[in-house]
């Protein structure tokens, strides 16, 4: 973790190097703008389709990382957030015609409180137990809204031709939709910079390494918990909004796929976890490679065997991730690579 | 002197173990208290039971006028009051800066990060970790991360500091120095309730001691009162490496210096 | 009534299996302080075995199962020494992801061989009627066999050298250490049989039910509430904890459909982790 190289980086007591404070952000707009435009200056749809993924992958993986990597907390089931935000949007677009961006907006912020509510208690668990309860939380939210009638049991809600009307038909929304997810993505990466770099954040990261001594020196455990936790809940569900939008249906064991929640996490770890960057580099990395290896179809078969291999080759030789290793290699990387 | 700290009749019970016991005493402004007993006394377990570890069966801790008994430690730490574990505690992937910077942003006054820094850099001068600013908390020798936990401490600029035996494990040098900055913590006007095996360092730098054994409030009063009082001599007779420190200090502190 | 009453019988005899399961996750967490994640996938590894062996073999799956705590403690030694040595002492994060990856490796590589659809092992046992209710063999004969290997597992446990070094560790590392117990080598008989206990148990589930590559969730699910009701690092209260979910279970049952039934676990799970969350560390280290 490097909070002191940025430290250093805003102009401390090393006037010899010093990085302009605002070079990182400007670097992720600049990032995503080319990931938006480029798919749309080629015009190349199946481009499209894989920046589509990957920017989602980087915006669950980033706001995983806010608990995982700064607050030390292993949540299995985040795509619990991804779910219930698609499925509040997808209801708010069928049955009250909501503008998609509203009704996106409005899932993220439903989500977001009902996990602050629910992350108070929940967070009073540490450690393994933390982890375990995350599994159930995803397990049962699943089991309920495939009981649930109004969301359309076990067969989900469709979306008809309809839906994609105000946004100038199919073909534009789909390009709508991806560029949507591009700022969800961009705005998820600068969150996390934010809160890496403020006192919230360095409260998360005392958190992160030993809550007791962090306690102690006054930070105010369960409420930053519980804060993190909702804020790792709000870009997730604002995204599983406009992803379930776009695919034209949503049932319970597409929407809350307990390893797309785990791929998340091999992500963070194969980028760096507790960076900002690691998840987005881990992200990218892994869709590729995924992507790579989906056009054989034998592998495609081993597809949870090679993440695994995967996994458990960065936890047990490179527990830092790439990033990590790059931050090792070469040290002045820090400031700039936050 | 107005009291600071008051402790009243604080009782804690673990199994069948009676940990502390109807314990009363009081820390004036400005002082420093020793707390001093035989292993398993009892002395941490005040500590804990103060800054809200764990609540008390029974009794009260009021802090500068509040009731804090059984309050979250964090919300302790609000209020003013600061520890230095004796199992040193460091954020050990954080940089000293860092480490330093909770205590500041987070203590009694809950600075912004940029005035945290000022504080920072101030008490890091103050007990000597300035040129180790930078380095993992983690990286640090053992007396380093002593004077880390007493720098944090010091960072949310409390009124009240507890100190538990942050002299443990210190060569005689390093106790020398730290003792230093002891002085120059309670100069600044910060009162000090500190618990000490090393009784040379009780004799030379506490206003008064309180004796505890088993949990019970055994003696009060000057550092040679204490340690001539016939209860505390009888109580740690069971330990003669104490017994041999407590001679040599009483001695040695009742010289003219 | 009495349909209730059978019902709730028929849980406790099933809920003994759940209550086997949870003794191999419980007694690695008290030895290791690891969660096994690789628990669900061991329990499928169980399940499949028995399978094979009864359809090549001709097997019974109860003569088969001695086959699996021997196949399952040698996968267990393997796994420890392959993933979980080295994250021992780490962040609580390591080893919870280090055991999932390996998780994630087996259920693959399952799914590649035996792809996703039901399997079943057809057991013919005599049943018990009782007031016009039937108790099928299969159930009561699961409970004996857990029973019995609970009763076993206690013996080696106080009453043989490895399982007095197991305790040892567990209750104080260091000085088992200083005391000359080579503690690497109990962790891995520790996650060995820890493991051949899920394996045993899902050998006899699958004498129960139809089981998919998948169905290790849903029991690993099923293992953790039962390792909190009984208490985190107590075999013996993960027997007792088994049987209290599978009296619950079984109470609900005749009340609401059976796709409800993870919902009320995890609840289950939730509320008493909440309730008592130091409770269950403190049991642990008595």
């Amino acid at each position: 973790m490097n909070v002191s190289a940025d430290i250093e980086a805003e102009g401390g007591h090393k006037p010899g190097f010093t990085v302009p404070r605002r070079v990182f952000p400007g670097l992720i707009v600049v990032f995503g703008l080319l990931f938006g435009l480029v798919p749309y200056w080629a015009d190349d749809v199946g481009l499209r389709e894989s920046f589509l993924l990957a920017a989602v992958y980087i915006t669950l993986a980033t706001n995983l990382n806010l608990m995982i990597g700064y607050t030390g907390y292993i949540n299995f089931g985040n795509i619990v957030f991804f779910g219930l935000g698609g499925y509040v949007c997808v209801d708010l677009v069928t049955r009250w015609h909501w503008p998609l961006v509203l009704a996106a907006l409005a899932g993220g912020a439903a989500v977001s409180l009902l996990a602050l509510v629910f992350g108070a208690g929940i967070l009073r668990l540490r450690g393994a137990f933390f982890a375990l309860a995350t599994i159930g939380v995803n397990e049962a939210v699943r089991q309920f809204v495939a009981n649930f009638e109004p969301w359309g049991g076990a067969t989900g809600i469709y979306l008809t031709f309809d839906a994609y009307e105000p946004l100038g038909g199919p073909m534009t929304a789909l390009w709508l939709v991806y560029l949507l997810l591009v700022a969800v993505m961009v705005l998820s990466l600068l969150m996390s910079y934010a809160i890496k770099t403020s006192k919230f954040g360095l409260g998360l990261l005392a958190i992160g390494q030993n809550e007791d001594a962090a306690s102690v020196l006054g930070v105010r455990t369960p409420r930053l918990k519980a804060l993190a936790y909702s804020a790792s809940a709000f870009f997730p569900a604002v995204a599983g909004g406009l992803y379930f939008f776009k695919s034209g249906i949503i049932e319970p064991t597409g929407a809350f796929d307990l390893t797309l929640s785990i791929e998340a996490i091999v992500m963070i770890m194969l980028g760096g976890y507790g960076t900002v960057t690691g998840p987005l580099v881990g992200a990218f990395v892994y869709e590729e490679l995924r992507g790579y290896l989906l056009t054989s179809p034998t592998v495609s078969q081993l597809q949870l065997v090679i993440a695994g291999l995967l996994l458990l080759a960065m936890v047990l030789f490179a527990p830092g991730g790439l990033v990590g290793f790059i931050h090792q290699r070469w040290p002045r990387t820090r400031a700039i690579l936050q | 002197m107005s009291v600071l700290l008051e402790v009243r009749a604080l009782s804690k019970r673990f199994g069948g173990v009676q940990a502390v016991a109807d314990l009363s005493f009081a820390v004036a402004e400005g002082e420093i208290l020793a707390l001093i007993g035989p292993n398993g006394a009892g002395k941490s377990t005040v500590f804990n039971l103060i800054n809200g570890v764990f609540p008390p069966d029974s009794g009260r801790v009021i802090f500068a006028g509040a009731d804090i008994t059984g309050k979250p430690t964090y919300e302790v730490a609000h209020h003013g009051l600061a520890r230095a574990h004796q199992i040193v505690q460091p954020l050990a992937g954080l940089s000293v800066l860092d480490n330093c910077l909770v205590g500041a942003c987070y203590g009694r006054d809950g600075l912004s990060m940029a005035a945290g820094r000022e504080v920072v850099r101030e008490v890091v001068e103050l007990v000597g970790l300035k040129e180790r600013i930078d380095m993992p908390a983690g990286a640090l020798t053992t007396a380093g991360k002593k004077r880390l936990e007493l720098a944090r401490a010091l960072c949310g600029r409390p009124r009240l500091l507890l100190l538990d035996e942050v002299l443990a494990g210190l060569n005689p040098t390093e106790i020398e120095r730290m003792i230093e900055v002891i002085r120059a913590i309670r100069a600044r006007g910060v009162s000090i309730l500190i618990i000490e095996h090393v009784m040379r360092a009780i004799m030379s730098l506490s206003d008064r001691v309180v004796a505890l054994n088993l949990g019970r409030h055994l003696a009060e009063g000057s550092p040679q009162q204490v340690a001539n009082h016939p209860a505390v001599i009888e109580a740690y007779l069971g330990d003669p490496k104490l017994m041999s420190d407590l001679k040599i200090t009483t001695t040695s502190a009742s010289e003219p210096s | 009534m009495i349909g209730v009453i059978a019902s709730v019988i028929d849980g406790v005899l099933v809920g003994s299996v759940y209550g086997l399961a949870a003794m191999g996750l419980t007694l690695i967490w008290g030895v290791m302080r690891v969660i096994n994640l690789t628990h669900g996938a061991m329990i499928v590894l169980g399940m499949f075995i028995v399978y094979f062996l009864a359809k090549a073999g001709g097997l019974s799956p109860y003569g088969g199962i001695p086959i699996v705590v021997v196949v399952a403690f040698v996968a267990g030694v393997v796994i420890y020494w392959i993933a979980v040595d080295r994250v021992i002492g780490r962040p609580i994060l390591m080893s919870l992801l280090a055991t999932f990856a390996c998780n994630m490796i087996l259920i693959g590589t399952g799914t590649a061989l035996w792809t996703t659809s039901p399997y079943n092992i057809p057991v013919a046992l005599p049943g018990l009627s009782w007031q016009g209710y039937t108790f099928t063999g299969t159930h009561m004969m699961a409970a004996a066999c857990a029973g019995l290997i609970a009763g076993l597992l206690y013996l080696f446990l106080n009453h043989t050298r490895y399982g007095k070094a197991i305790r040892a560790v567990a209750s104080n590392r260091e000085a088992a250490e200083l005391s000359g117990i080579p503690t690497k080598q109990v962790l891995a008989i520790t996650f060995g049989v820890g493991v051949a206990l899920a394996c045993a148990a899902g050998a006899l589930i699958a004498t129960l039910f139809p089981f998919t590559v998948l169905s290790g969730a849903n029991y690993q699910l099923k293992s953790f509430v039962v390792t909190v009701l009984g208490g985190l690092g107590n075999p013996a209260g993960a027997l007792l904890g088994g049987i209290a979910l599978g009296l619950v279970e079984g109470l609900a049952t005749p009340f609401m459909p059976v796709s409800w039934t993870p919902i009320i676990e995890f609840a289950l799970f939730v509320i008493v982790l909440m309730a008592f969350p130091r409770g269950i560390f403190a049991l642990s280290r008595a």
